[in-house]
Formats: structure tokens, sequence, C-alpha cells
């Protein structure tokens, strides 16, 4: 049962070459736009830093992730050509990312979801041919494996620690796990069962999955994520910050 | 040596008071509201600037205004950490500041209105929170002293960001300029506001001078940052808001026009723009934190039974 758009329904394609990085530069940045919304908001200052650190190391990552595509596509286009400038339907990355913070049981399920993909992506990629490729993947698996460290630490502490941290972890798991089709694997499936067991929590029965993001058919949260983040581009075109 | 002489000894010559020396209890509590109140500054600081980190208009902005923001909730953390080796605990600070018994720097009850304030706020506030913190690392209370000399290298980093974002716009369109002075427009006043009082009114300076805990007066300080700043508004192309600002050759100083106190004292008292907002803000903050924070000790209690 996988809900994905209408045939035919793909955006205005990316080039193949650099469709790939494309697409992971969006998730990273999504991502890190999503994170950049709790500084100031977390339950203490020592998470408030945290979701700081790995929101800044997932920018990092889009960064040169734009950056390299505007090289290999050779057009000139640099980061914020990627980031400021192109539409929801231009957008690739997966569904997941995009979905709204929630509570704090939220972020960290997302964000655990989103680990273990990054781990398994970036371990892949980080002894390819392509040296740049290799470099920013070498460098994305390290902070991957680090941002792993905390949200499954905090996944087991939720699933393990109070009746109600528990309830709302398990009803964060339940509510994206609809979102997790475009990032799963076998080794993906293998290491989320594994934390889940210590944590205590449970794989939804529910099989519905709703896919689309590296199509460009979104959930409706990403148009407002972009409007807020590309606005003063949109209302200052072509100015230098 | 009695303890009181010992204390004396060790601020008569210049040597730092450890959390393990005897000191006067009035000492004591000023360090505590002192540190405190720079302390819960470093953190409601980080929501004037937080408002922008979705808008920044480029990725780069973007990480610099996140990273800078980081560094004040880090400069929080070991604010709290020097004043908890006074005996108080964080949480108990924490909670004065909801309360709204404890202060912060008033400055942070101004709102953010465009992009040009994140540089202004780097240049000016980061600016003035140097010319003070610079003089606090000569303070007489060894772990404060030292929380000042680790802050002061990221503040200055963060008033160079500041800067140049600023120069930025000032070498940028009409609209930047007109953004870029606008904002000095607004946060010049309430800069030269975060120094306090005049002296005449400053009636804990004399004592605090004594201890050594403050070692330039509020005046003082406030000249040496107008005499710094002015050449760099210039240099900008800014105009200051003060019809009175100008160079006095004769005390080698900037005259300045006279501070509007009502207004310190009204938003000081709580009825700035922003002073409900922004402990609202943080209340609510902390307040949805509290199942995770519980959930944390109830799952370190488990592990600890578990391992028993
Ligand atoms: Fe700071
Ligand atoms: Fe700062």
């Amino acid at each position: 049962m996988i809900a994905s758009g209408p045939q035919g329904m793909a955006a205005k394609a990316l080039s193949p070459e650099i469709a790939e990085l494309v697409s992971y530069g969006d998730d990273n940045l999504v991502l890190a736009q999503r994170l950049g919304e709790w500084i100031s908001n977390a339950p203490e200052l020592e998470i408030d830093i945290a979701l700081g650190n790995i929101a800044l190391d997932h920018l990092g990552v889009a960064r040169a992730l734009y950056t390299y595509a505007g090289e290999v596509e050779g057009e000139g286009r640099t980061e914020d050509d990627f980031a400021m400038r192109r539409t929801e339907r231009e957008f690739r990355n997966v569904l997941l990312v995009e979905q709204p913070n929630g509570d704090f049981a939220h972020t960290i399920v997302r964000q655990f979801f989103f680990d273990v993909y990054s781990q398994i992506l970036w371990s892949g990629l980080a002894d390819g041919d392509d040296n740049t490729g290799a470099g920013i993947a070498g460098r994305a698996v390290k902070e991957a494996a680090y941002h792993f460290e905390f949200s499954s630490s905090w996944l087991i502490r939720l699933g393990d620690g109070t009746e109600e941290s528990h309830r709302r972890a398990q009803a964060a798991v339940d509510a994206l796990w609809r979102f997790t089709a475009e990032i799963a694997s076998d080794e993906w499936l293998a290491r989320v069962s594994s934390v889940f067991e210590t944590a205590g929590l449970a794989i939804p029965d529910d099989p519905y999955q709703r896919v689309g993001g590296r199509d460009g058919y979104h959930t409706e949260h990403l148009g407002f994520l972009l409007a807020e983040m590309q606005w003063m581009d949109r209302a200052y075109p072509g100015l230098e910050w | 040596m009695a303890p009181p002489a010992r204390f004396q000894e060790i601020i008569d010559s210049e040597s730092k008071i450890e959390p393990s020396d005897w000191m006067p209890e009035g000492y004591r509590k000023t360090l505590i509201r002192q540190i405190a109140q720079h302390a819960h500054s470093e953190v409601i600081g980080m929501q004037p600037e937080g408002n922008w980190i979705t808008r920044a208009p480029s990725l780069h902005r973007k990480a610099i205004l996140m990273a800078k923001v980081q560094d004040e909730a880090g400069h929080g953390l070991y604010l709290y950490s020097a004043a908890e080796t006074l005996g108080v605990k964080r949480n108990d600070l924490q909670e004065l500041l909801h309360q709204g018994k404890h202060k912060y720097s008033s400055i942070f009850n101004y709102p953010t209105l465009s992009w040009a304030d994140m540089g202004t706020i780097g240049w000016l506030v980061d600016g003035a929170a140097i010319t003070n913190q610079v003089m606090l690392t000569r303070c007489s209370y060894g772990p404060y002293s030292r929380a000042m000399v680790r802050i002061c290298k990221e503040e200055s980093f963060h008033q160079r960001q500041g800067y140049e974002l600023l120069i930025r716009l000032c070498q940028g369109s009409e609209e930047q300029k007109a953004m870029a002075q606008d904002a000095i427009d607004r946060w010049w006043w309430p800069s030269l506001m975060m120094f306090g009082p005049n002296d005449s009114d400053s009636p804990h300076t004399e004592q605090s001078m004594a201890w050594k805990i403050k070692r330039v007066t509020n005046d003082d300080l406030r000249q040496q940052f107008v005499d710094m700043t002015v050449p760099q508004a210039d240099y900008l192309g800014l105009r200051i808001p003060d019809p009175d600002l100008k160079w006095n050759e004769e005390r080698g100083h900037y005259d300045f026009g006279p501070i509007d106190w009502e207004e310190f004292w009204r938003v000081v008292r709580g009825s700035g723009p922003m002073n409900r907002d922004r402990v609202e803000h943080k209340k609510r903050a902390w307040d949805e934190g509290t199942w995770v924070r519980e959930a944390a000790s109830a799952h370190a209690a488990k592990q600890q039974r578990r391992a028993a």
C-alpha cells in the first residue's frame, strides 16, 4: 500500500549527474531548517546546543553537496541557487525530513530514522571513486554516527523513561512510520528494530506508506518551510548578503 | 591570618578569590546576582537572534547565525556553572528568572524586525558586551574571570561577524542601506543603556569596585564604547541617531546626548516591547520540556537499579 503521486507527475527532472547530489542536499537542508526551529525552544540548554550542532552539520553537508552539484553541472549555479531559488516541486528531499517538529519525541524519532538512513547511505559512498563525493560522504558518515548516538540514546530514554514519554515516543513512531518507505532497506530495518527493542517500542502494523519526495511530490508542509526560508531572497532578488 | 584579613589580602594583591576561600556574604550575594543575570542574558539573548535563523537570506549567513546562537547557549552554560561554584543551583536560578525575580539585560526586550538587526546586534550589542566583559576578565572572583576570558574570544568573533554583515549591507542596494540605518536608529540608544545607570545613580558601584568585581564605572565603560563605535559607524556610512554627538578635542572623547532614563527604567521594570514575550517563551519551552527531563531522570534511575 504505497501512496505516491499520479503517474508522470514528476516535476522538472534534474540532470542525472546531479540528481543524487541535489536530492541528498535537499534532505540535509530541509532537516537543518526544521532543527533550526528548535533553537531557544529545547527542553534544556544542553539539548538546545546538541540540536543546534546537528542542524549545523546537516546544513554543512547540504552546502557541500549543492556546491559540488553546481560544479558538476557547470552552469554556475551556487548553493543559494539550489536552496533559495527552486520551488516546492523541484525539491527532492524525502518526505520524512519536511514533517513538522511536533513534540520532542517526534523530532527524535524523525532524526533517528534519518540518522540510520544517513549512516548506511554515507558509508556506502565514502569509498567511492569520486573523490569530492567520497570526501563529503566521509565527513557525513562521521557526523551521522554522532547524530545516531544522540537520537538513539534519546529514543531509548523516552521509550524506557516514564509512561508519558513512552506514550509520546510510540505516538511519534506511529505518526512517522508512513514516511519511511523512502529511506528503508533491510539493513535500515534491522538497525531500527534493534534500537526499538531496547527502547521498548513497536513497529506499527499499518502497512500504509506515503512516498513521492524524490519526484517532487511532497506533503503540504514543505511549501511553508520554503516560504519562510526563501522569502528574503525572493523579496530582494539578486542582492548579496 | 583571620579569614576576612586573608580575603582582603587576596583582593589587594590582585589575586583571585576561589570558591573554597572565605568571602563576605555580601560579596557572594553580589556575585550570584550578577553572574546569574549575566547567564540569563546569554540565554534570553538567543531569542531575538533565533528569530531570524529560519529566514536568513543565504546558507552562509544561516550557518553563521546558527553557530552564534549556539555560542550564546554555551556562554549561558559556563556562566551558570560559575554561579554554581557559589553554592546555588542552575535550576533554581532559572526558576527565579521565570518568576520575574531575576533580571536579564534589557537590550533583549527589543524586537528584531529586519535582517539588518542581526548585524547590528553583533556589532553594537556584542560590542557593548565585550567592553563590559573585558573589564570582567580582571574580576576578583576566579571562576567568573576565567569564564569571561573564554567568552570574550567568542564575543569578539560575533562582533566582527556582525560588523561584516553590515558592511555588506552598506555596500549593497539602497534598500539594504536603509535597512541598516533603520536598525542602528532602533538599537543605538538601547545599546548605550546596556552599561546601566549613570554612576551618580548606581548605588552598588562603589562596593563592587572596592571588591574588584567591577573594575570600571558604568559611565567610563559607556564612554569607551562610544569612542570605539563612532568611527566604525562612520566607516559604514551610517548616521548615529544623536544630534549632540561630536568629538571633544579637549576631553579626547566623543560627547553624546542625554540618555532617556525613563525608557531605561520602564524596560527594566518589565514594560519594554518584548519583556513578556521573552519570559513567556522561556517558560513555555521549559514547561513543554518537563516530560523530557522527567523521562531522562526516570531512565537513569532505572538503569542504576538494573545495574545494582
Ligand atoms: Fe554571549
Ligand atoms: Fe555573543
